[in-house]
């Protein structure tokens, strides 16, 4: 199995982020790691291949810094990377980004691509369903698991309140991960040797051509949500507190 | 011409989705402000019923759109049979909840119409002629208002609680429905879904709870979990629990409450020893009461919470326990 991975690099969850001058992203004077789902994504790949033999391809789209995390994927066991490196990639909406992908592998022929289910950053949960629509593929979000059949695969769709549901599709299909579907391994000492001969290719914006357009969404500003609420304080000894928070339950709150 | 707001109402199995009642407020608060038409659709394969449902509440039309491709559900079927339904129709707004059913269609869907989905809102604003969608960014560090730059339909998905469902208006009479005939044409179905099962014995949907008692790391051990089971039998309401308690196998992965777990707006939030990680915050904001037990005071639990007790959760819960149970006997 040929297998595409989708990587994105993101500022840590417990990173402090400040707002850039024009309140439109943050200032981007952080620390960056990969999007979580998306390491889930490319392990899952690195196991598929590792039982069905084939290659494990990760593409980013990002500045320079974000070939830091397609280096990280290499050392893991990905065969090769893709780099589309601009910082233009930053801002770009769910739309464009697949786009870029969709342009960038045209000469390629995967089985299947993976993505995480959504982005730490932006969160769009978008780009692995448009990037099947804009290849013509059929798609399932938010899997658990991945098994190879006769004629295509099987997965494991979580839905929502413990729901599941198996889906048999043919190949090549995009399929979006979710977290904690497997346990990461660690790069290794020689993996992260063999990661430097290993090939990286680099794809300027100027090349991927009509695949981007004007975005359709835009960001008028981003801004530090205002605490809407006003908090009460209960003091007292624990059965004062007991007795007016019932009291709270009971008349202002109404669920008692 | 009216520009019309189209609300896709969801239904699984048979049954409408509570959050779309949430989805049908935004719509009928939009339609106020802006003086357009609220309509309603539902896509199924029988779904007269559900349709019947809608057309209680106050809206101007509902379109049951019936084909046999919409069941069992598919992306690549709902994506179709919306996509014909939508480009007769040309609303100005689509709104639908952001579900994991939604999450999995609409992109495809929209894209399929060249348009763009501004999804997990958290609300909107008018802005003199410009519409504006609020959504979270960074893990909900930052929210933006994010406008479309494409021509109509405009999709947009708002988040699990972002608009309270009970407030939905009723009409003043049951509005028509019409029955549409979609047809999905064959070979455009290529995902062969099973049947949807639980894993967990007792999975239970939390967010159909009114009141759900939350423990946190705050509880330090296992054997304390059944002092905030015994709060929540009290209260007659569900027990739920951040990332690391159900990760520790404390509580059941389902009653995960956060990004990775269940999203919830229930009347009542009462969180026992939680410290409030936007994973966790995520999955709660919704509720319209949040009350906070924990003994750091700077948690971060207390910046959304309603009612906060700085204090021992193991002095104050039993104590609380025996307050709503004298309440109750006395009532």
């Amino acid at each position: 199995m040929k297998i595409l991975v989708c990587m994105k690099q993101v500022p840590p969850k417990d990173a402090p982020l400040k707002l850039n001058e024009a309140g439109t992203w943050i200032r981007e004077d952080v620390s960056y790691e990969v999007n979580e789902p998306d390491a889930f994504a490319l392990e899952e790949a690195l196991r598929q291949k590792e039982k069905h033999s084939g290659e494990v391809v990760v593409i980013t789209a990002g500045p320079a810094r974000a070939q830091q995390v397609l280096r990280e994927a290499l050392a893991k066991g990905a065969d090769r990377a893709i780099h589309l490196e601009d910082a233009a990639f930053v801002g770009l909406d769910a739309f464009n980004t697949a786009g870029a992908f969709a342009a960038a592998i045209k000469d390629e022929q995967f089985d299947l691509i993976f993505t995480g289910l959504q982005s730490d950053d932006c969160g769009f949960a978008q780009t692995g369903v448009i990037l099947a629509e804009l290849l013509g593929w059929p798609h399932a979000t938010i899997i658990m698991q991945i098994e190879k059949t006769e004629g295509g695969i099987k997965v494991k769709r979580e839905l929502e309140s413990g729901y599941f549901q198996f889906v048999e599709m043919p190949l090549p299909a995009v399929l979006t991960i979710q977290s904690g579907i497997n346990k990461l391994r660690y790069a290794t000492l020689i993996g992260i040797k063999q990661a430097k001969n290993k090939p990286l290719r680099k794809v300027a914006l100027a090349e991927l051509g009509p695949a981007i357009t004007a975005n359709s969404q835009k960001i008028e500003r981003m801004y530090v949500p205002q605490k809407t609420k006003k908090t009460e304080y209960l003091e007292g000894s624990s059965a004062e507190i007991a007795k007016k928070l019932v009291e709270k339950l009971k008349d202002e709150i109404r669920v008692l | 011409m009216s520009e019309t707001i189209l609300v896709v109402v969801e239904q699984r199995e048979g049954k409408l989705n509570r959050v779309s009642w949430e989805t049908l407020v935004a719509g009928q608060s939009l339609a106020a402000e802006m003086g357009w038409t609220l309509e309603a659709a539902v896509a199924g394969n029988g779904v007269s019923a559900i349709a019947g449902e809608v057309a209680a509440k106050k809206v101007s039309k509902i379109h049951a759109l019936e084909s046999p491709g919409f069941s069992p559900y598919t992306p690549e079927g709902f994506s179709a049979g919306l996509k014909q339904f939508i480009s007769a129709k040309q609303p100005r707004l689509v709104l639908m909840p952001h579900t994991y059913q939604v999450r999995d269609f609409v992109p495809k869907l929209a894209t399929a119409m060249g348009r763009t989905v501004i999804s997990d809102c958290i609300g909107y604003r008018k802005e003199g002629d410009k519409l504006l969608f609020t959504r979270q960014m960074f893990q909900g560090k930052f929210a933006a208002d994010v406008s479309f730059n494409c021509d109509p339909p405009w999709f947009v998905t708002f988040q699990n609680g972002a608009f309270r469902g009970d407030r939905v208006e009723a009409g003043a009479s049951a509005a028509p429905v019409e029955s549409v005939n979609v047809d999905i044409p064959q070979g455009t179905i290529r995902n062969k879904p099973q049947e949807v099962f639980k894993e967990a014995k007792q999975a239970v949907d939390l967010t159909q709870a009114e009141i759900i008692v939350s423990v946190g790391r705050g509880i330090k051990e296992q054997k304390h979990i059944e002092l905030a089971k015994q709060l929540a039998d009290a209260l007659g309401g569900e027990i739920a629990a951040s990332r690391p308690i159900c990760d520790s196998g404390w509580l059941p992965m389902d009653r995960q409450i956060g990004s990775s777990g269940q999203t919830v707006a229930p009347k009542l939030y009462l969180a026992l020893g939680i410290s409030g990680a936007i994973q966790h915050i995520v999955g709660m904001k919704g509720a319209r009461s949040v009350v906070a037990i924990n003994k750091d005071h700077e948690a971060p639990i207390f910046e959304i919470a309603d009612v906060a007790v700085v204090g021992n959760l193991f002095d104050v819960v039993p104590a609380l326990i025996e307050e709503v149970k004298k309440m109750k006997s006395s009532a």
